[in-house]
């Protein structure tokens, strides 16, 4: 039996999600499934939407939106946030050393052929300094929930984390369809995100800059999945969307071309990744890049958020070394947990993974967006002989961890309102002064009843998140007993 | 602003303004179409629709006889058709999905919303039997009130700034050149003979003109005056009261590329070449454009309004 958020085992109502239940329980079903058509409604006419790799006939979905938000208590959320602003830390930190000294590797903490022979290190960021030694400037943390205080890191995001403009929009829908249920729980607002992450990346302008940087959002265009989001963070930045066409390198600097000539940029935020970036470094065929930006940025003239080679640090071997990685670098026992991993290159570990695929969670070390992974509880015979093959082949490249009982959280369906899987991917904003975490995240919700894969490209929704104060749940018990006390006296 | 950006702009107003003057020549030529044979002249009505939507080469190509399903068909949804109006309306939205940021929400919705919009039309369009004058009226209408939408939005929701000035001066150009289009092949039509008064023929053919650039109305309001071809030659070209008329058309342009200019510090060879065509306009008269040949002026013109398209390309646009 998993964790339910709202309703523990013997029916009660978690005091976080009393409101909430109440509101469920007031509205009529046909009510609350207007309200979901609205929303679909304005996000179709917002153009919120995403393509589908590999999908034909849809070439913009809408990510499915889940309007009963997921609730979290603001002490819930600060032990929560603690953990994710070490964890950012004592990765920025790997990678600075990783880059240099290497310190953490000749101590054996980290083996060295996991960094070294990993397809995301990039040697030739070695013995190179970034501004102010960030490399991870945005970072998505994935963290699920497995009962009151069970909090685990399921991966960490620090290429090019994408999601949090369906985070700020998701809220905006909500305050215009729930007022009333909005206004009474005093959320945690989310919408200065763009900008505290402007405020990050000019932060991190090259130390040569003169005057105000110059920022821009670099997108691979229109057709990437995540276009959408890359246009509405350009426009809530109040800085120009680039393509690859639209820059160029002039004597090691970076223009984009306007109207005026060419123009100086100082800063990309940049969602391209490393492999594509500059044709004459990594992938020759790549014509989303740029060509020279690998030498405009060891230059030093032109900053790229997230830095080139970070990848190697949400790497999923990697991971499974985070809490000696925290340790390494600050001293520290990790705050959150790491969900323990069995690392299918240790003989060990992968004979016992191949005897227990069918309880197991298995993921492609490399693999992204939940593809490529077996899902041992939920897959047929024949799917995990195929995928003991293809772990026997190459075990360095898969690891395993057990089917974590995720949490559920309710959510809507015509039918009815039905407990369904969720997680939560938080940013975390890195600049030159501090680490920052706007009060809540991405909530992803696994729609087909019982499944654990919560990823939009594999049929996941979204709700908003919200953290609210403790404080808001001890007034409502305060208003009762007052007005138990009018009673009396009347 | 990147020029990318600009050039987007720049066409998204093209586009939405090209589908709203497609909407116009089919309505009017509709009306055309249904008057008796004996009004309505030589019965050509829908090859001079191709004609002046520059579209009939294309439909040409494709289809062996002129008659008014198909022309209608391929100045509406046909897809094989670049200028249709469903694909203005597609075009104007990659554009604008490219440009997003440079846009309003106001501007991208009445965009957006159209787009989607189109798509049922066309869904119905396509599972229909037989032309239904009815949903295509309903059609046109639509298409007409997305070109006001977007408009509105962009005159009242975008910065008085150079992505607003790019957005205009493609307005402009496209209706500079539709107005000339329009007038290029109706132009024997405005020839002046004999003044037969009332009644005769051409009275529906020169009110279709007015009609397919919305300015019938208008043009009892500046002449109270039968309709009379010289004059509709006149308003359309020459009255810069008028908003679809050539010089009202080039006072905008030189306008916004002026604010363009200044703003940037530095003019070429497009605020050249737009003063130009403005002084010439501006110093014609009637009685002298057809002296020379009504013909000659707006083939002259097409092709100076054609060449500023490119100096703008070349000054800003090029990525």
């Amino acid at each position: 039996m998993c964790f339910d958020e709202m309703t523990l085992a013997d029916g009660e109502v978690r005091r976080v999600y009393s409101k909430i239940a109440r509101w469920l329980a007031n509205t009529p079903a046909d009510r609350l499934s207007s309200r979901r058509a609205q929303a679909e409604l304005l996000f179709r006419r917002i153009g919120i939407t995403f393509a589908v790799y590999g999908e034909n006939d849809s070439q913009e979905r809408l990510i499915p939106f889940d309007i009963i938000p997921r609730v979290m208590l603001r002490s819930e959320w600060a032990a929560l946030e603690a953990g994710l602003v070490q964890r950012v830390k004592a990765l920025n930190l790997f990678l600075g050393d990783v880059y240099s000294g290497q310190e953490i590797l000749k101590t054996g903490r980290v083996p060295s052929d996991l960094v070294l022979q990993n397809p995301q290190f990039r040697k030739e960021m070695m013995g190179r300094r970034v501004p102010h030694d960030i490399y991870v400037h945005i970072g998505g943390i994935d963290v699920v929930r497995t009962g009151e205080s069970d909090f685990y890191v399921l991966e960490d995001n620090v290429r090019t984390p994408s999601g949090v403009s369906y985070m700020l929009e998701n809220r905006e829908v909500m305050m215009r369809l729930l007022p009333d249920l909005f206004a009474e729980h005093r959320v945690a607002p989310v919408e200065n995100y763009p900008d505290l992450l402007l405020a990050s990346l000019r932060s991190v302008a090259p130390l040569s800059t003169r005057g105000e940087p110059t920022i821009a959002v670099l997108t691979p265009g229109r057709f990437n999945s995540a276009y959408y989001e890359h246009s509405f963070l350009a426009d809530k930045l109040g800085v120009e969307l680039v393509e690859g066409r639209d820059l160029h390198v002039d004597d090691d600097c970076v223009y984009m071309l306007t109207t005026q000539g060419p123009k100086r940029v100082d800063v990309i935020y940049r969602r391209i990744d490393d492999d594509f970036i500059d044709p004459e470094v990594f992938r020759p065929d790549s014509i989303l890049g740029v060509p020279g930006l690998m030498r405009a940025y060891l230059a030093g003239n032109v900053t790229l958020a997230n830095a080139v080679g970070a990848g190697v640090a949400d790497d999923k071997a990697i991971y499974t070394y985070m809490p000696e990685i925290i340790d390494f670098y600050l001293g520290e026992k990790a705050i959150l947990n790491n969900v323990p991993t069995w690392r299918c290159r240790e003989a060990d570990a992968l004979k016992y993974v191949l005897e227990h695929l069918s309880e197991l969670v298995v993921k492609e070390v490399n693999g992204s967006g939940g593809y490529g992974m077996l899902v041992g509880p939920h897959a047929s015979k024949a799917e995990i002989e195929l995928f003991a093959a293809k772990i026997a082949k190459d075990p360095d490249n898969f690891i395993a961890q057990p089917t974590l009982a995720l949490s559920t959280s309710p959510t809507f369906f015509p039918s009815g309102v039905a407990p369904r899987h969720v997680d939560l991917r938080p940013f975390i904003l890195t600049g030159k002064n501090d680490i920052r975490v706007v009060p809540g995240g991405l909530t992803r919700v696994a729609l087909k009843e019982k499944s654990l894969v919560v990823n939009s490209s594999q049929g996941g929704g979204t709700k908003d998140t919200w953290v609210v104060d403790d404080k808001i749940f001890e007034d409502a018990r305060q208003t009762q007993g007052s007005m138990q006390d009018q009673s009396a006296v009347a | 602003m990147l020029s990318r950006t600009a050039d987007s702009l720049f066409w998204i107003a093209r586009y939405v303004e090209r589908a709203d003057f497609l909407a116009r020549i089919v309505e009017a030529t509709q009306r055309l179409a249904t008057l008796p044979a004996s009004y309505s002249g030589m019965g050509t009505e829908w090859e001079s629709a191709l004609e002046s939507s520059g579209a009939a080469e294309g439909f040409r190509a494709t289809h062996k006889s002129v008659d008014e399903a198909s022309v209608v068909e391929y100045l509406t949804f046909a897809a094989d058709n670049p200028t249709s109006i469903r694909n203005c309306i597609e075009f104007a939205r990659t554009n604008a999905r490219a440009v997003r940021t440079a846009l309003t929400v106001e501007v991208w919705e009445a965009i957006n919303g159209a787009w989607i919009e189109l798509d049922r039309f066309a869904s119905r369009n396509a599972g229909r039997a037989r032309y239904d004058r009815e949903d295509l009226s309903q059609f046109l209408e639509f298409v007409k009130k997305t070109s006001l939408d977007y408009d509105g939005s962009v005159y009242r929701t975008m910065l008085r700034n150079d992505a607003y000035w790019f957005s205009r001066l493609g307005l402009f150009i496209e209706r500079a050149d539709n107005t000339a289009r329009i007038l290029d092949v109706k132009y024997h039509v405005l020839l002046p003979e004999d003044e037969a008064v009332g009644g005769s023929l051409d009275y529906f053919q020169w009110t279709a003109i007015l009609r397919a650039v919305s300015a019938l109305t208008a043009y009892h309001w500046v002449y109270r005056e039968n309709v009379k071809p010289w004059l509709i030659a006149d308003l359309l070209i020459l009255k810069i009261e008028m908003p679809r008329s050539l010089i009202a058309c080039y006072d905008n342009i030189v306008y916004f590329l002026d604010a363009i200019g200044r703003e940037y510090g530095h003019v070429g060879a497009s605020q050249k070449h737009a003063h130009s065509v403005l002084s010439r306009l501006s110093h014609s008269t009637t009685k002298e454009i057809f002296s020379t040949g009504l013909h000659e002026f707006i083939t002259d013109f097409v092709e100076n309004n054609d060449r500023l398209g490119k100096n703008i390309n070349q000054q800003y646009l090029v990525y």
